[in-house]
């Protein structure tokens, strides 16, 4: 891992801690990412973290672009160890996969997809060396994720699996991006899964949909009236597979007020996870579904 | 309600300066694409500048007053008419009670902004009342105006500035070829030095997909890449990075075919590559531009990206000094 420094533009730096994906550099970019907050910096009006990478945006008039880099490149330098524990919440949520919603959506774009012939879930599946698309279900809803980024559009989560390298699944993009893609469908491109917060324009393949909505620019659903994002860098999803009767039931208690997603408290230590994947994430899934 | 909405325009949205500070997470900062228009629009209504006004895209909108009312018309050269009569734009002019705004087509540029003495009187979202239409927030409603819609009008802070003009120095010129200015970086590297000199020397064309996310072009070379193997997690096309954060302004080009800028409702990250970002002197332009305009990207240094930037805000100085 190495830091890659670039400005984009006169009104940000683009800090890059490796080109690619892993929880050692999605730890490191999140920790910088909250020091620089911490430092308060004058001029400096946003803080993006992403996957293995942030942004700064800040006013080159308060702040000069040389100056911001020496003081990102100072922060860097002054941070001995990435601090690799952090207090978060393990959050259940319901997948309706194989819906009719988001294969109708898939099958108008089929002349912009690899493999014209099979479905997103069925391609998937066999790129990445599954017998059958049951099998693939029961792995992407299997091994917990950790959101390690939120964007594109408002609330958007991309998610990173907790399992190692060899289990990690891979998708490429669609060959030309979709138009359209149903709201809270759940979606996959590079080694990420991302919940569709919004209706819209979307490239990842798409395998199914969550009765759970997770943006509300309202702020009427019961548990978005505190703020209208759901999801943080940090936050641990445990997906669960579910048939059209419970999607439909969960639909409908969501207008009447009456779902909450289940929620725990939980300390994720990315080096307790390393020691015993299997065993650290037995123990995550039983804080989510234990007394 | 002081102004009903009798035609729409083709996409008239409710914005101001912008909602800064939740682009982490996802929603981008939103406001008028055409920042210095948008502000003259207010100043010359005695608003403040970062009152919410209407900016309408191609073709305005036509509207009813029942209040009395002073407006204006800046950005884009498309004449308003109220109850027949042409108005000027660039100076504030009276709407009385029971009469209608109506615009002539769109001659230059491509977005006017209506200034209304008191501002748009929409609630404010996360401390802005601009329109962020794909996460259905803020705005009129989180949407673009229809038919039939009304708002009210808040009560103005000073005088309008009746009989003054904005001067045609600090008007923004849409010419019908553009240069933009832009700071290589990010993923310049990954381009092979032919495709560096191919984006910069070949003239493209604003593609009809061209709204407030982003600013599509065509018509260029497909840009070549120097060969790697792709990081894990960034995808197989060698456009592809692991998602990261977008800026705005910069310049992403999926598969190496078609140049996208991002604007101010821009798509927060994802995963493509960009080969840099235009400096933010040049970004009212964009908002200007129209569909088939030629238009050429200019490589510039860090130093003369910040002399643009301060020569803007000097115009944006004496813009205010007109009206104190």
């Amino acid at each position: 891992m190495k830091t890659r420094y670039a400005h984009g533009g006169d009104e940000h730096i683009f800090v890059e801690v490796d080109e690619e994906m892993s929880l050692e550099a999605f730890f490191k970019s999140l920790n910088l990412a909250n020091s620089l907050q911490e430092e308060k910096i004058n001029g400096v009006t946003e803080i993006c973290p992403a996957n293995a990478s942030f942004q700064v945006k800040f006013d080159p008039g308060q702040i000069p672009p040389d100056e911001m880099l020496a003081k990102l490149k100072e922060l860097e330098g002054s941070q001995a160890e990435t601090k690799s524990v952090i207090d978060t919440r393990i959050i259940e949520v319901p997948v309706y996969y194989q819906d009719p919603w988001t294969q109708e959506t898939l099958m108008k774009f089929r002349d912009r997809h690899q493999d014209p012939n099979s479905t997103d879930i069925e391609y998937a599946a066999e790129i990445n060396g599954f017998n059958s698309v049951d099998q693939f279900i029961k792995a992407h809803s299997g091994a917990p994720w950790i959101v390690t980024m939120v964007g594109f559009v408002a609330g958007l989560p991309f998610l990173f699996q907790l399992v190692d390298r060899v289990r990690q699944i891979e998708v490429p993009k669609y060959l030309r991006p979709r138009t359209d893609t149903p709201k809270l469908t759940v979606g996959y491109g590079g080694c990420f899964t991302a919940i569709y917060s919004v209706r819209g324009a979307g490239g990842y393949q798409i395998f199914g949909i969550t009765p759970m909505p997770i943006y509300d620019p309202k702020q009427e659903i019961s548990y978005l009236t505190d703020f209208m994002v759901f999801f943080k860098p940090g936050d641990i999803v445990q997906f669960r597979s579910i048939g059209r009767e419970e999607y439909e039931s969960t639909v409908a208690a969501v207008e009447d007020g009456m779902f909450s997603p289940r929620i725990r408290n939980i300390e994720f230590s990315l080096d307790g996870f390393n020691q015993d994947i299997d065993g650290y994430n037995h123990r995550i899934q039983e804080t989510l579904y234990g007394s | 309600m002081a102004v009903k909405v009798v035609e729409s325009g083709l996409s008239t949205t409710v914005q101001d300066l912008g909602r800064p500070g939740y682009y982490h997470l996802g929603i981008p900062i939103s406001g008028g694409m055409d920042r210095m228009a948008l502000r003259a629009a207010n100043l010359l209504v005695g608003n403040n500048e970062e009152a919410a006004v209407l900016e309408a895209v191609f073709m305005g909108p036509k509207l009813q007053f029942s209040v009395n009312s002073i407006v204006s018309v800046t950005g884009a050269t498309m004449v308003p008419i109220v109850d027949g009569a042409t108005m000027e734009m660039w100076t504030p002019f009276e709407v009385t009670a029971g009469q209608t705004l109506s615009f002539e087509y769109l001659k230059k540029g491509a977005r006017i902004y209506i200034g209304i003495s008191g501002g748009i009187d929409v609630p404010e979202v996360l401390g802005s009342r601009s329109t962020y239409a794909l996460g259905a927030l803020g705005g009129f409603l989180g949407r673009p105006l229809a038919t039939d819609d009304e708002f009210n009008i808040g009560s103005a802070s000073r005088k309008p500035g009746i009989g003054t003009h904005v001067p045609v120095e600090l008007r923004r010129e849409s010419n019908d070829s553009v240069e933009l200015r832009m700071l290589p970086g990010l993923y310049w590297h990954r381009l092979t030095i032919k495709s560096q000199q191919s984006f910069l020397n070949d003239v493209w064309k604003v593609a009809p997909e061209a709204d407030r996310i982003g600013y599509r072009f065509q018509g260029g070379n497909k840009l070549d890449f120097v060969g790697r193997k792709q990081p894990f997690g960034a995808g197989s096309d060698p456009s592809n990075i692991v998602d990261g954060c977008y800026p705005y302004g910069s310049i992403q080009v999926p598969g190496g075919t078609e140049p996208i800028v991002l604007h101010r409702d821009a798509v927060s990250g994802g995963g493509y590559f960009m080969l840099g970002t235009v400096i933010s002197a040049d970004m009212d332009l964009i908002g200007q531009l129209q569909p088939h305009t030629p238009v050429r990207f200019r490589s510039v240094d860090m130093e003369t990206a910040l002399e643009a930037r301060q020569q803007y805000n000097s115009k944006t100085e004496e813009l205010r000094s007109i009206f104190q």
